[in-house]
């Protein structure tokens, strides 16, 4: 029999204490290749209100569609100062904002390329355990063979592609809703 | 493309459901939806990995922050991190804050009628050794008192976060202290139904790092998700 992992629990409300020094809203940066892209958005509650105490962690492959990790074994190049790593707090009315890059598309579990997307961890007092979810493109024409987005029902996968902000036209808009008829997308483990 | 293999799911019962109502927060922040279960990718079991520039020697050390020693009860927290297949998870960043001996955070938030302590801040982090082992030097945090129902009492505990070799083993959790009266009263420790897996949260009094004249020592040993040892067929 295997060991069993450790009970989660929440972040709680002070995480900052311990988790500010890691902080990082902008993976784009000199010498950097890929598309830049500012994601923005607020994570909300079931009554709508911003969550203002929520953190939000992102990994993403380069522009190449590359993660640097060892377990990443495709023939591609890192870029040594792309880590794809982000930690972002929200504000106090709900609202993050990340800059980056478009990550390249990486392959699925079917060999197939996934469309491009970043994973995210949620985490928030209130939260037992973190809620996973994906921040994919809009316009990607391989969305619709995706491989994670084909899991979900065809009404609610518009929660995980961003939409191109209406107030800057240089940023994606994409929100945590955590209840609600909008609710995002969450995926298991 | 060599096939892979994704982590382990949690065994049941071991993991807290996401609404648990005597949690009050849960109640508006669980999601209502059934969460979608995703084989795991190249991106899920790939993850951020820190090395040692990114992390200063001296941070395992609570109590050597600032000018003087904080007040409240040296400990030395010490453990072990492996995976569920018992293999160590070496090199990985743990990452450790608390409240001060009075029961009170660093925090702004943190409006509790207890005194501020200027010589703690209560923030730490390392990276586990070759073998998996952690240790860091603190104070003992007090209780405190919490807003979730009345007369609510939050057990002394130390967040941990830890991220493993993975997106996929990615984990936040809290440690107890043995004996704390508070523990069958926390809505927070409750969540989870197994009783043998919330128990694993609490440490345990550990004679080999308790300093003689100087601190006790606690030890609390963590396991993060697992590898499936069976690859996906294509």
């Amino acid at each position: 029999m295997s060991l069993q992992a450790t009970t989660s629990q929440t972040v709680g409300p002070y995480f900052r204490i311990g988790m500010t020094w890691l902080f990082k809203d902008d993976l784009s940066g000199p010498g950097i290749t890929g598309e830049r892209v500012v994601i923005t958005g607020k994570v909300l509650d079931a009554d709508g209100h911003g969550v203002s105490d929520a953190l939000l962690e992102f990994w993403q492959a380069n522009a190449q569609g590359k993660y640097a990790h060892p377990d990443d074994t495709q023939q591609k190049s890192v870029e040594p100062r792309f880590t794809g790593f982000g930690r972002v707090p929200t504000g106090e009315d709900g609202s993050f904002r990340l800059t980056t890059i478009k990550p390249g598309s990486v392959p699925g579990p079917d060999g197939k390329p996934q469309a491009p997307h970043i994973v995210v961890s949620v985490f928030m007092r209130g939260l037992l355990r973190r809620l996973i979810t994906r921040v994919y493109f809009p316009g990607e024409p391989t969305n619709a063979s995706d491989f994670a987005l084909g899991l979900v029902e065809p009404a609610r996968r518009g929660t995980l592609i961003a939409k191109k902000s209406t107030q800057d036209n240089l940023a994606l808009e994409w929100n945590v809703v955590l209840q609600s008829a909008e609710e995002t997308v969450f995926f298991d483990c | 493309m060599a096939k892979l293999a994704g982590y382990r799911r949690p065994y049941p019962g071991t993991q807290p459901n996401h609404l648990h109502p005597p949690y009050v927060s849960s109640i508006k922040r669980a999601p209502s939806k059934p969460l979608i279960c995703l084989p795991h990718t190249l991106s899920e079991v790939t993850g951020p990995l820190f090395d040692a520039s990114l992390v200063d020697l001296k941070a395992c050390d609570l109590t050597r922050q600032h000018k003087g020693e904080p007040l409240g009860e040296r400990i030395t927290v010490t453990g072990r991190v492996i995976d569920e297949n018992g293999r160590p998870v070496r090199n990985t960043l743990v990452e450790i804050w608390q409240a001060n001996a009075a029961g009170r955070y660093h925090h702004k938030v943190d409006q509790h009628n207890a005194p501020l302590d200027p010589n703690f801040t209560g923030c730490g982090r390392t990276l586990t050794d070759g073998q998996g082992h952690y240790r860091f030097l603190t104070i003992r945090p007090g209780e405190y008192p919490w807003r979730n129902h009345y007369n609510a009492w939050r057990p002394a505990h130390i967040h941990f976060s830890l991220f493993g070799p993975a997106f996929a083993t990615r984990l936040v959790t809290q440690m107890y202290f043995p004996g704390d009266p508070l523990l069958p009263y926390d809505p927070i420790f409750n969540s989870t139904g197994d009783e043998k897996a919330r128990n694993r949260l609490i440490s345990v009094l550990d004679w080999e790092t308790t300093v003689p004249d100087e601190s006790l020592g606690y030890k609390f040993d963590i396991v993060l998700n697992g590898r499936e040892s069976t690859p996906w067929e294509e």
